[in-house]
């Protein structure tokens, strides 16, 4: 199997993608949403002809809330972010960009977040990633507390633990990447990081995870069924599992990319992001499955053999 | 075999019949809508406000000011009271909450209030944050008539009896200077004494100047509660709500009107309005999503694993119709991450399907019969297929325990659909599947059931 031949390279790759996704989330950094930091966003649709942003500038910096960021949107609108705004700062905000009503405007949504419920929402964010992850750790050391006495087999087999702890580092990779991806994104296109964007990881975590058990059930099963324990070829019988499940393990994934694609491209506004996050985790969740899950695990019993 | 066939037929037209339903209640496919049964008028689909546009606010409620065991109980009146306020004012399916706190959650007690179609945050604010709606009412004009009609029990209700006795007036709590609790010398009883300030006494005067004789009903947050008759004008702004308090009740009423409180002190945390046309278009962006996305899984299906594939494209089918079905009866709240949630549902319903091919594929290549290799490939498939809904189902479960509303639209839908799709993709794949048995082991039969890829 040529992706055990080539696994230094494949794992190569992967390291360097997800090194590139760490490199640019500590260089550019997250952009966090109104949804965590609190915030109001205000998003407005001029009537006739969309004022020039250098006057409205100006004319919102009188106002005295802090810093005000005008982003044009479509072709007469306008999304102004601010602080969290009380109803007379909002209705003030609302006739300044309204050139004091003599340019009529409608306001397609307004959403202003306190600062307390930001907290709150992380809070929530950050013990349902917490939780998640034990429950998807608890899932794989579940999966694989059948193969223990395949590490009875010596210098042959891979202790389950380790199949456990590799399962783990493929679904960082899996989630590191498309956040990676997310953070250029939102450099370039002003993407914020909300509460779809942590739904995004949460769920690439829980879609992602069973690709790398199917492929590594299907080692164990291949391993099993070996009669004499002296002549297995470990990384043989690993290329062999994979050349089995790897048409499934892409097809199933297709299947999820194929409806993701679809609301990419067609689905609403406020999913698009979200949608080309999970599309993104869908990807590098198999390709971690083929590519890295069976090739790390190659690597780890040849290290284990030179001992 | 005729056993196969009859169940065939009876899945073919349960989804149909599922399918039917989905149709016929809902109001854009139907022309005939208006028409239909109560049943199918009564369940649409429910949209969430960023589908429908409205006003989505969360308020902090201070609980602070009573004691630990009587929060919940505060909570609930508090809830009870802003409702029928909501009510008052006539908005449409309004859903007020109330968010306990706690280690979950995190913050402490909050209300979160949706208002449907309600653009207007300041008159949301109003409607909600306002002193108890404290309204005077004068007697109908004996020349007006009044129109009514019976109930279907042929009797007539009192209450919208008594709304057309009385017609409103323009003095309101509004132009309450104080409130404070007497007892009526004579009787005992408590009784709500009322001053008025400057402007609320001068229209006071002229009220009760115009109906002496006649009755003014004192409305309390659209309920009577006293309807005193009047003996001559009242120039002084000064009026006496009696009847029907306990003490305990006049005192909390001239508390509220006084400090022009609910019964906990709230404070607005987060507004979120969205326009509807802005609903709309998002919307129609997820229903042009998932039909674009239900045909290229389609297509896939089919280009890939021939008549399985078909078969597995017709239990989709089935899957969508108890899906949408499931969001009309349960009722579920459509959000954008909801209809998102079940797009994405529809690409992993078909996972398990692709898992069986697989399989039978693969046993088909090893020199098996179509049959054996059909029930061969759903057994050996079906571990994988535990495994992987599993860890859907645990992302779906703790996301919804999460979850604000938005998110856990998401995660109802997309755990929904995992659950059923076990139900669609593996019990009604195979039936029509055994049913096919009958196509034999020819070379036709062995095209229909080997993939386009193969090696």
């Amino acid at each position: 199997m040529f992706i055990i031949k080539y696994k230094k390279i494949f794992i190569g790759i992967s390291t360097i993608l997800v090194a590139l996704s760490l490199f640019s989330l500590f260089v550019f950094g997250l952009n966090i949403g109104i949804d965590f930091k609190g915030g109001a966003l205000t998003e407005v649709v001029y009537k006739v002809s969309r004022p020039a942003q250098i006057d409205l500038n100006k004319s919102l910096e009188a106002l005295n809330l802090g810093a005000i960021l005008l982003q044009p949107i479509g072709e007469l609108g306008y999304i102004v972010k601010t602080r969290d705004l009380n109803d007379s700062e909002h209705a003030l905000l609302l006739k300044t960009l309204s050139q004091d009503d003599k340019n009529s405007l409608t306001e397609m949504s307004f959403n202003s977040i306190g600062p307390s419920v930001g907290r709150e929402l992380t809070r929530k964010a950050i013990l349902a990633i917490i939780l998640i992850s034990v429950a998807i750790i608890c899932f794989i050391a579940f999966a694989f507390r059948k193969v223990s006495h395949l590490s009875a087999m010596g210098n042959h087999g891979v202790a389950s633990w380790k199949y456990g702890i590799i399962a783990i580092v493929s679904l960082l990779h899996d989630v590191i990447i498309p956040v990676g991806l997310f953070v250029i994104l939102s450099h370039y296109f002003g993407a914020e990081a909300d509460t779809l964007f942590v739904v995004a990881i949460l769920t690439i975590l829980g879609l992602s995870v069973s690709d790398t058990i199917v492929i590594f059930d299907r080692i164990r099963e291949n391993l099993r069924n070996q009669a004499n324990v002296n002549k297995i070829n470990f990384s043989e019988t690993v290329g062999k599992s994979l050349e089995q499940s790897f048409v499934r393990s892409i097809c199933t994934s297709l299947t999820v990319i194929l409806v993701l694609l679809a609301l990419f491209f067609f689905g609403p506004v406020s999913t698009r992001y979200f949608a080309l996050m999970l599309t993104a985790g869908m990807f590098f969740g198999t390709y971690s499955s083929i590519f890295l899950a069976s090739p790390l695990l190659v690597l780890v019993q040849e290290r284990q053999k030179k001992k | 075999m005729i056993k196969k066939i009859i169940l065939t037929i009876f899945i073919l037209l349960l989804g149909s019949g599922v399918a039917l339903f989905v149709f016929k209640s809902e109001p854009k496919l139907n022309k005939n809508f208006e028409t239909q049964k109560a049943f199918f008028k009564s369940h649409p689909f429910r949209l969430g406000l960023d589908l429908s546009g409205g006003t989505h606010l969360i308020y902090k409620v201070d609980t602070s000011v009573v004691s630990a065991d009587q929060v919940n109980d505060s909570m609930e009146a508090l809830r009870d009271i802003i409702e029928r306020r909501i009510n008052v004012f006539g908005v449409s399916e309004p859903v007020v909450q109330v968010q306990h706190g706690g280690f979950v959650s995190g913050a402490g007690e909050q209300l979160i209030i949706d208002l449907p179609n309600v653009k207007d945050i300041q008159k949301a604010k109003e409607i909600i944050g306002q002193t108890p709606l404290l309204e005077f009412r004068v007697e109908r004009q004996k020349g007006e008539p009044i129109t009514i009609k019976p109930g279907p029990d042929g009797k007539i209700d009192e209450k919208i009896l008594q709304e057309q006795q009385f017609v409103s007036t323009e003095l309101t709590g509004r132009y309450l200077k104080r409130a404070v609790l007497e007892f009526d010398p004579n009787t005992r009883e408590p009784v709500v004494s009322l001053q008025f300030n400057e402007e609320g006494s001068k229209i006071f005067a002229q009220i009760t100047k115009d109906n002496i004789g006649k009755i003014i009903a004192i409305y309390l947050d659209g309920e009577m509660r006293s309807n005193p008759v009047v003996r001559e004008e009242i120039p002084n702004g000064q009026a006496v709500i009696s009847g029907s308090f306990t003490p305990a009740e006049a005192k909390q009423l001239v508390g509220y009107l006084n400090s022009g409180a609910l019964p906990l002190p709230i404070t607005l945390v987060s507004t979120r309005t969205i326009g509807a046309t802005l609903g709309e278009s998002a919307v129609k962006a997820g229903v042009k999503a998932a039909i674009i996305g239900f045909l290229l899984v389609a297509l896939f299906l089919i280009l890939l694993y021939r008549l399985p594939g078909l078969i597995a494209t017709l239990s989709l089918c089935i899957f969508i119709a108890i899906m949408l079905a499931l969001f009309k009866l349960m009722p579920v709240t459509l959000t954008a991450a909801g209809i998102a949630g079940f797009i994405i549902s529809i690409g992993i319903a078909v996972d398990a399907n692709v898992l069986i091919f697989e399989r039978v594929k693969e046993e088909l290549r090893s020199g098996r019969s179509i049959a054996d290799s059909i029930s061969a490939g759903f057994s050996r498939a079906w571990f994988s297929i535990r495994d992987s809904n599993i860890s859907s189902l645990i992302t779906a479960i703790i996301l919804f325990w999460f979850g604000t509303s938005l998110i856990k639209g998401f995660a109802l839908t997309l755990g929904m659909g995992v659950i059923v799709s076990m139900f669609s993709a593996i019990i009604i794949t195979r039936i029509f599947l055994g049913t096919l048995g009958f196509a034999g082991e020819g070379k036709v039969a062995r095209f229909l059931f080997s993939s386009g890829i193969s090696k």
